[in-house]
Order: structure tokens, then C-alpha cells, then sequence
């Protein structure tokens, strides 16, 4: 435990000192937050707490690029394995980064939510608790989605394309950027597979209408499973050293890492209620269309 | 003083190469014990396996009573090593990285001492992205010591150093050594083996092919004794060779060079046979034999091929 509390430390140091992190950890999402709430938005206070899901959603999912590369690095400059001399497992190893990057996380998702209600007045961001949980597991999932991806590739290259073969999906396919309800009925039996629609889809309904976190239980489970999958997974495929490199089996192990979010997507289509309930989150914000001014 | 470290019949490969084919040596607690051999011999891998770092595909390796793979978290706590290839965070400073490995081990030493003694306290501040590559490797070494290990692993300590550092951690491992630390060092400089080492292992194709003291291992070197002797008039090559003892003899430089399995008995001949000859002795020098006349002599290759 109290290695795990040292990396964690060690991790967030480095990343407050590191320009890349600050970038895109800080500046980017709070790009998104003034991009979606002052121009997709219009600052009009109900649109704004519906793309502050989005908001939230982007600032959460960008943690598996920085964690992945820097694993990576950590990996091909012989930093890990140093560590390895000391007595330090894997587990340690990964669950630091987890936390570090949570840790890192919440307070620039707070500074989001305090801007909206300051710049835009938002009145409400209706089930708190159900936000915190929600941006918790959100955070952690897609950590762990990114120490997965460090686990089965080499080189800082290699993670670059595999990122972005993973960002693009779950960005345009999720309704982080353009509303669920938007995409075409076959996109969106699709996008039912992602994990960040679950993100998106549940933020939108503790936030519009303060959904209890038992209503989002769907949700909840997929990032959850998911992370739990994830960290065993990249743990048991765990790499100290740049010259091992990544088997078949590994391969296999990490593209496994899916199964939860196929059972999933493959409940919601057949039983479940995202789409819908990401139809009737759009349709609320819509009645009310903007005065123009 | 007890085994601390024993490898018996050591194995490994990488896919179709052999690194390692039946390593056996053993280490007594408080020794400094060298491997030394040309770069691809398989003393990294070696000390890699001794360190956990690798596993082996045969043979067994006892570490403090043991096994490397298998010792988890009370293995390493019982050691400490300067790797080669390997790094630390760009961002991180000198103490912080001293204090971050500290923190991992129940039994430490303190920080300030452990700067000054490695020369690093005016380097404490500074982060590891700016120290020279000397600084890097006392950090290193400090490092490796931060939590009082009982065996010290150095792989290659000085290699791509400059003289004046390399005699800067020479200086460092032979305070260790005062402290009675067990150390395994590999090396492909002989200067080092002979200075630092109580036991040397030789080792090339990843096979030991001597061991022993440095004495020891020189003086069973035979016929590498050379005698280089300036002469006033020019005599043939096969006059002194024919000398007692002589067993080779060349010229180079204007200088004769002769090798001899009893010098003292040569350079006896050798002065009777010139005032017979009427000629003169310029210089005489004695060249003892080096670890690396023995490494030639066992593999007929020089060390730095």
C-alpha cells in the first residue's frame, strides 16, 4: 500500500512538471468546455448542462492517452526496469497510475463544473453524487483502457496509432460530439458498444434529470467490469523490460478486453433503455430552442 | 565467511543464441568478485539472472539463500545493482529520486550522507535530464545503496566514462569494499579486474575458461614475461632466441622483444651473450604479464575486439 501511495506521488509530480500533461489534462478540456457550452451552447443555461456531459465525458477519456504513452516511455528508456530491481510488482506499478491520473483528474472537472455555473449560470447539475460516481469510474476505465493498449504495444509510434484507432470511435460514434440521438439508428446500435457512450449517456441522465445512481446501474457496470478487466488483464501482461516483446497470447488477452462492453452492447440493443434515454435528454434540451438575440 | 552468492551449470538463451552455456562460480561474503570478458560474453545476462531480472533456462543460482525468481520482496530488499540501459525520469531531481527509492525499502540509509559521500550535494536540485553521465552513475551507485544491501550488483560501472571518473568510482568501490559489501562486477577493462577484484572470473562465449585471483591467474600465464632490450649493435633474431628460457623474440621499434618462461635466467644469458659479442645493452625493460596477456593466451583474441 504505502508503495503504491509513492509511485502515486512520484507519478503526479512528474506530471505536474511535465508541459504535455498540463496541456492536455487542462488546457484541452477547458478548449472543449468554452468551444461546447459558449458556441455549440450559446451559454443558454439548459443547453450548456446538456453538453456539460460531453464536457465532462471528453476530460475523462483523454486520461488513456497520457497513460499509455507514458507507460510506454517508462518502458523504452529502461526507467521500469530500475523499479524492477526494488520490490515493487506490477500491480503497484499499474495501480499508480490509476490513481494518479484520478487524482489529477477531479480537480479540473471541478474548475468545469464551477466555470459553467459562473460564466453560464447554470442553476443545477442535478445528482452530484451520481457525477462523482459516474466521472470515478469513467476516469478509471478509461486509465485502465489505456494500460491495456501500453501493455500489447513497443514503441511511443505504435501507441500513437493504436490511440488514435481507439480516440476517433469513441469520440464521434459516443455523443461526445455530435448527440446520440443525432447518429443514424445503425450507428447508434453501434455506438452502444463503447464505453464512453455509457459515460455519456449516464452523465446526461444524472445531470438533466438527477437520475439515482441506481437508474444508471447499466452504466455504472460496463465502466466498472471494465476497469476490472482491464487492470487484471494488463496486469497479468504486465512488461518491465523494452526488449520483451509482445506475444500472440497477449494480443489475444488484450483484444479480450472488449468482452464486457460486447455483453453489454449486445443487452442494451436487444433490452435496454440507452437509447432512449439518450432521446429523451436531447428532446428535453430542445423544446426550448434559444430565443435568437 | 559463508557463500553468499553460488551459480552452478548456468543456462540461457535467446531464441537460437546460446548467451550462457554452463556459468559456474561461487562468491564468499565480503569479496569483490569480477567477471571479465568481451562485450557479447554473457556477463550481462549472467548478472541479470543473479539480479531477477532474467530467467534462467538451466542451472541453479542461490542469492543470499535465494532463488533470484522466486525470493520476491525479501530478495530485494538483500540487493542493490547499477544496471546498464536503464534510466530515470527526466523531471526528477537528484534528492527526490534518492528519497522515492528509499521509500521502498524498510531498511535505508540516510539521504544527506549518502549525497555527500557520492559527491551529488551540490547536485541535489538538479534534475536528472542535466547531470553528466559521471553524475548519472554515482547517482546510480547511490541508488543501488540506498537501502544497505548485502550483495551489490555493478554491470559494467565504468563503462563509457572518461579516465578521470572511472578513477572516481574505482575510489567508490574500494570503500565499499573496506565496508566489507559483497560485489559482482563485470567489466571488459582489465585495469579494472586487476585494481578492484579479489576473485576474477574469465568468461567468453558465455562459458568461464579461468578463475582465480589476479596473481594467480597471472602467474599461471606461462611465457608472457616479456623482456624488451635496446642494443647498440643489431643481432639476429635467432641468436636470442636461442637464448635460455627465450621462447619468442621480435623486433619492433629498433627495440627486441623477447618472452621468456624464467626471466632472471635470460637476462643472464642474454648479457653474457653480448659481452661475447662484444655489444652493448642500452635499456632493458621487464613487462610483466597482464590479465590481458592470460585472456589472449586462453582465447587468442584481444579483449577489445
Amino acid at each position: 500500500m504505502k508503495t503504491i501511495w509513492t509511485l502515486t506521488k512520484l507519478r503526479m509530480l512528474l506530471a505536474m512538471r511535465n508541459r504535455a500533461f498540463i496541456f492536455f489534462s487542462l488546457v484541452m478540456p477547458l478548449a472543449f468546455l468554452f468551444l461546447y457550452g459558449g458556441i455549440f451552447a450559446r451559454g443558454e443555461p439548459r443547453a450548456v448542462s446538456y453538453v456539460m456531459a460531453a464536457v465532462l465525458a471528453l476530460t475523462v477519456m483523454g486520461s488513456f492517452w497520457g497513460l499509455s504513452i507514458q507507460l510506454v516511455l517508462f518502458r523504452e528508456q529502461g526507467i521500469l526496469r530500475r523499479f524492477r530491481l526494488a520490490p515493487i510488482g506490477p500491480g503497484a506499478m499499474l495501480a499508480s497510475s490509476l490513481l494518479s491520473n484520478y487524482v489529477l483528474t477531479v480537480p479540473t472537472v471541478i474548475l468545469e463544473l464551477l466555470l459553467a455555473r459562473w460564466i453560464w449560470k447554470v442553476p443545477s447539475f442535478g445528482n452530484l453524487w451520481g457525477v462523482f460516481v459516474l466521472i470515478t469510474l469513467g476516469a478509471l476505465a478509461f486509465a485502465s483502457l489505456g494500460l491495456i493498449v501500453a501493455s500489447v504495444t513497443n514503441t511511443n509510434q505504435e501507441t500513437q496509432v493504436i490511440n488514435n484507432a481507439i480516440w476517433f470511435p469513441l469520440l464521434f460514434l459516443s455523443g461526445a460530439t455530435i448527440p446520440f440521438p443525432l447518429l443514424p439508428a445503425w450507428v447508434q446500435s453501434v455506438g452502444v458498444f463503447l464505453p464512453a457512450t455509457h459515460l455519456v449517456t449516464g452523465l446526461q441522465q444524472v445531470m438533466l434529470r438527477s437520475a439515482p445512481v441506481w437508474q444508471v446501474g447499466p452504466e455504472i457496470l460496463a465502466l466498472a467490469g471494465g476497469t476490472m478487466f482491464c487492470f487484471f488483464v494488463s496486469r497479468s501482461l504486465f512488461r518491465w523490460e523494452p526488449e520483451e516483446k509482445v506475444t500472440r497470447r497477449a494480443k489475444l488477452w488484450a483484444a479480450a478486453a472488449v468482452i464486457p462492453f460486447l455483453l453489454l452492447g449486445s443487452w442494451e440493443n436487444a433490452h435496454g433503455k440507452m437509447r432512449q434515454d439518450a432521446r429523451s435528454s436531447f428532446l428535453q434540451t430542445i423544446q426550448r430552442p434559444p430565443e435568437l438575440r | 565467511m559463508g557463500t553468499i552468492i553460488e551459480v552452478e551449470n548456468l543456462k540461457k538463451s535467446y531464441g537460437p543464441i546460446e548467451a550462457v552455456r554452463g556459468v559456474g562460480f561461487e562468491v564468499r561474503e565480503g569479496q569483490v568478485f569480477g567477471l571479465l570478458g568481451p562485450n557479447g560474453a554473457g556477463k550481462t545476462t549472467t548478472v541479470e539472472i543473479l539480479e531477477g531480472l532474467r530467467c534462467p533456462d538451466g542451472g541453479c543460482v542461490r542469492v543470499c539463500g535465494l532463488d533470484p525468481q522466486r525470493g520476491g520482496h525479501r530478495f530485494k530488499q538483500e540487493i542493490g545493482a547499477v544496471l546498464q540501459a536503464t534510466a530515470l525520469p527526466e523531471k526528477l531531481r537528484v534528492a527526490e529520486a534518492v528519497n522515492l527509492f528509499a521509500d521502498f525499502y524498510p531498511r535505508r540509509r540516510e539521504l544527506s550522507q549518502l549525497l555527500r559521500r557520492f559527491g551529488l550535494e551540490d547536485k541535489r536540485t538538479a534534475f536528472y535530464s542535466q547531470l553528466s553521465g559521471g553524475q548519472r552513475q554515482r547517482l546510480a551507485l547511490a541508488l543501488a545503496l540506498v537501502n544497505e544491501p548485502r550483495v551489490v550488483f555493478l554491470d559494467e560501472p565504468t563503462a563509457g566514462l572518461d579516465p578521470q571518473v572511472r578513477r572516481e568510482i574505482y575510489d567508490i568501490i574500494e570503500e565499499l569494499k573496506r565496508e566489507n559489501k559483497t560485489i559482482l562486477l563485470t567489466t571488459h577493462y582489465i585495469e579494472e579486474a586487476e585494481r578492484l577484484c579479489d576473485q576474477v572470473a574469465i568468461i567468453d562465449y558465455g562459458r568461464v575458461i579461468a578463475l582465480g585471483t589476479p596473481t594467480e591467474l597471472k602467474q599461471r600465464s606461462q611465457d608472457t614475461t616479456r623482456i624488451r632490450v635496446h642494443l647498440a649493435r643489431p643481432e639476429p633474431d635467432t641468436a636470442l632466441r636461442d637464448l635460455e628460457a627465450v621462447t619468442e623474440c621480435r623486433t619492433t621499434d629498433g627495440a627486441y622483444l623477447l618472452q621468456s618462461r624464467r626471466p632472471p635466467q635470460t637476462i643472464v644469458a642474454l648479457v653474457k651473450y653480448l659481452e661475447a659479442r662484444n655489444n652493448e645493452l642500452l635499456s632493458l625493460e621487464i613487462i610483466a604479464p597482464s590479465l590481458e596477456d592470460v585472456f589472449i593466451e586462453l582465447t587468442g583474441r584481444r579483449l577489445r575486439d
